[in-house]
């Protein structure tokens, strides 16, 4: 076994991983205030990149006005889709809401698609196109932005849901949404805070992947698909697990690509998901899970 | 009784009156086409459903087909085999077509092909499998160029360079698995060495595992098959590991939007491609480059979009139609079929075709020019 390859798989893991986290951490807080799996999370990562190559490119603003302002409306996409799709149902039980997003993240690319066009994009790198070289393996500097960006947003999340009070209020509303707002929590804005949010840190994500990733109309599909399974490895509802999920997920794609077959990798990681879960359906971090009526 | 006379005149008078008035302006001639004009393979309908009606209108005005107005009824298939199935029995069915074009994508003309057999109908297909035309069926054609001709065509330049081994990094989907599968064929057929058959999946977004592997195997050049974004990801990972083997892509990826996304990346890069996006650079004496100027030309003015090789397989389609209808003077389907079989040396934009009883593609390897990118363009090289 030659060990710069191994590092060189190891590398490319944790920069797929890192893509498949962010994605899933978006899963994850609209999970911890509603209990819903919002099926939109890749959209939200699809229209961050978008978005950052639309305003880059056609109004030719400097990269990174594009990417902040890519994030603001990816935002107001989020507070949008939580007024219009998700609050005039909010009675319905979590499954009518699932569809609900399964329904919003169609819509979402359809419009994309007819807006921007089918074609696939690229956003040039932050930092440059020159590999750094790790011993004999070779590392792309927008990986770095990549695995950075998701660690300060990791950070980030965790301040806010144990130090502030609005992140204690939006916990308080996915254990008990009742009580919460017995206890004078605003849950709607609660929701549309954590839409609001799972949008910021999905556009993040798109913007700071397109540079490796590319993106186009559709990119969202796979990331939501990945995402949600490393959410699942994870455990549901847990930030770190989501992150860690992800990281796991992509090293073994690579792995499995690199030491046993390419055509398989796909199956290989999914396989692996399978047997965990059968040993620890709470995911790696997961709670043992509480009835929610 | 006068009155029962009156209006069997009248009757008779009117029937009359309409079969004069038909055989006066003679029906339009019919010709139905089957497209992905949306869904996933929308980058191959759209241009040719574009072209389609750019040439029936080119066509019009020039008094039509063999003195008949040309009518193209398009369906779009949405990418799905099941709306292709539709479309093709609507069109052979209710419109009672003279000739079928498309499907775009391989998957839906197989599954369409069995129900020109039963109509009598000629299909022109735009998608390039190779199980379209080989068994040959009677009722079926195909214009775009085969994967073996591309595999061909990189195989001989790779020789040339004195390539021994080489790797094969292919996509999942419909077109990487038949390219992996001519490659697979060929490679040990022309006494080369596959060192390495790897796979990568059509959403995929880093091949360096992959690229790894193959980095440790040294081979002596590398085949990658796709279609856009993943043959730019392979590209720019090459480029990131500070791999250096010569590359050679398929002809999927020949459109600048590929050079755009691979960046810096692309140059280098060798590939069979069609002669529509090096038109420019044909010398003056090459029977196709007025004809492909000229297409090119006229779609980016009337849709302000670049031309795409796509567009043209539809171009070449109808063209081959209209070529059988003007050679037998007939419209018949039966004839249309005749007669598309006895064409011989017709330049469209894709190749030169010519059609026998046992050859339903009409093209071979000098249907591409092997074209290297240089600085962000293309050149010619073979």
């Amino acid at each position: 076994m030659n060990i710069s390859s191994l590092l060189q798989y190891l590398i490319s893991g944790l920069t797929t991983g890192s893509t498949y986290g962010l994605a899933a951490l978006g899963f994850t807080i609209i999970f911890n205030s509603t209990g819903i799996i919002n099926f939109a999370q890749g959209e939200f990562v699809m229209l961050g990149g978008m978005f950052s190559v639309f305003f880059m490119k056609w109004f030719g603003l400097p990269i990174a006005w594009a990417v902040l302002l890519a994030a603001l409306a990816t935002m107001i996409a989020g507070a949008l889709i939580e007024r219009l799709a998700i609050r005039p149902v909010k009675g319905a039980s979590p499954i009518n809401l699932v569809i609900v997003t399964i329904g919003v993240s169609i819509f979402i690319r359809g419009l994309a698609m007819l807006v921007w066009g089918k074609d696939t994009y690229a956003l040039p790198a932050f930092s440059g196109d020159k590999p750094i070289a790790v011993l004999g393996a070779a590392m792309m500097p927008q990986s770095l932005w990549v695995l950075g960006v998701s660690l300060a947003m990791l950070a980030a999340l965790k301040a806010f849901f144990s130090h502030t009070i609005q992140g204690k209020a939006m916990l308080a509303c996915s254990f008990d949404r009742k009580a919460a707002s017995l206890m004078g929590i605003g849950v709607e804005r609660m929701v549309l805070l954590s839409f609001m949010i799972s949008a910021l840190i999905g556009a993040v994500g798109g913007a700071i992947l397109a540079p490796i990733t590319l993106t186009s109309f559709d990119v969202g599909v796979l990331l939501g698909l990945k995402g949600f399974a490393a959410c699942i490895l994870g455990g549901l509802g847990n930030p770190f697990g989501a992150a860690l999920g992800g990281l796991v997920l992509g090293v073994l794609e690579s792995l499995g690509a690199g030491y046993l077959s390419s055509a398989y990798k796909d199956a290989f990681a999914f396989i692996l998901l399978l047997a965990l879960l059968f040993v620890r359906p709470q995911g790696l971090f997961g709670r043992k899970s509480v009835k929610r009526v | 009784m006068k009155r029962i006379v009156l209006c069997c005149a009248v009757v008779l008078g009117l029937v009359f009156g309409l079969a004069l008035g038909q055989s006066q302006a003679a029906e339009p001639l019919k010709i139905g086409a089957v497209l992905s004009v949306t869904g996933p393979a929308s980058f191959l309908g759209e241009p040719e459903k574009n072209t389609l009606l750019m040439l029936e209108e080119q066509i019009n005005a020039k008094g039509g087909v063999a003195g008949r107005k040309l009518e193209v009824i398009v369906y779009d298939d949405e990418s799905d085999v099941n709306k292709a199935v539709l479309s093709a029995q609507k069109l052979t069915k209710k419109d009672r077509v003279a000739a079928v074009l498309g499907p775009s994508i391989s998957g839906s003309t197989l599954g369409i092909m069995k129900f020109f057999e039963e109509s009598q109908i000629p299909l022109i297909s735009c998608a390039a499998s190779e199980k379209i035309v080989n068994p040959v069926n009677k009722w079926v054609f195909n214009t775009p160029q085969l994967d073996r001709h591309a595999v061909i065509k990189i195989l001989q330049a790779a020789k040339k360079k004195g390539v021994k081994s080489l790797a094969i990094l292919t996509v999942s989907d419909g077109y990487g698995q038949s390219g992996r599968a001519v490659l697979q064929e060929l490679i040990p057929a022309q006494g080369f060495t596959l060192a390495a058959d790897e796979v990568y999946g059509p959403k995929d977004t880093d091949m360096t595992a992959q690229l790894t592997k193959i980095k440790e195997l040294g081979p002596d050049a590398i085949i990658c098959w796709g279609t856009n974004p993943g043959p730019a990801v392979v590209a720019r990972n090459m480029k990131q590991l500070g791999l250096t083997t010569p590359l050679y892509m398929s002809h999927g990826v020949a459109s600048d939007k590929f050079i755009e996304l691979a960046g810096p990346a692309a140059d280098g890069i060798m590939l069979p491609a069609g002669r529509l996006i090096v038109a420019g650079q044909l010398p003056d004496a090459h029977p196709q480059k007025k004809l492909l100027l000229d297409y090119a030309a006229q779609y980016q003015a009337k849709y302000k979009a670049p031309v795409s090789s796509f567009g043209g397989y539809a171009w070449d389609a109808l063209m081959l139609v209209v070529k059988a209808v003007e050679m037998g003077k007939s419209a018949r389907p039966e004839d249309i079929r005749d007669n598309l079989e006895k064409i011989q040396g017709f330049v469209a934009t894709t190749g030169t075709y010519t059609y026998t009883p046992a050859n339903h593609n009409g093209l071979d390897e000098s249907a591409f020019v092997l074209v290297v990118i240089d600085k962000g363009g293309w050149k010619i090289i073979d």
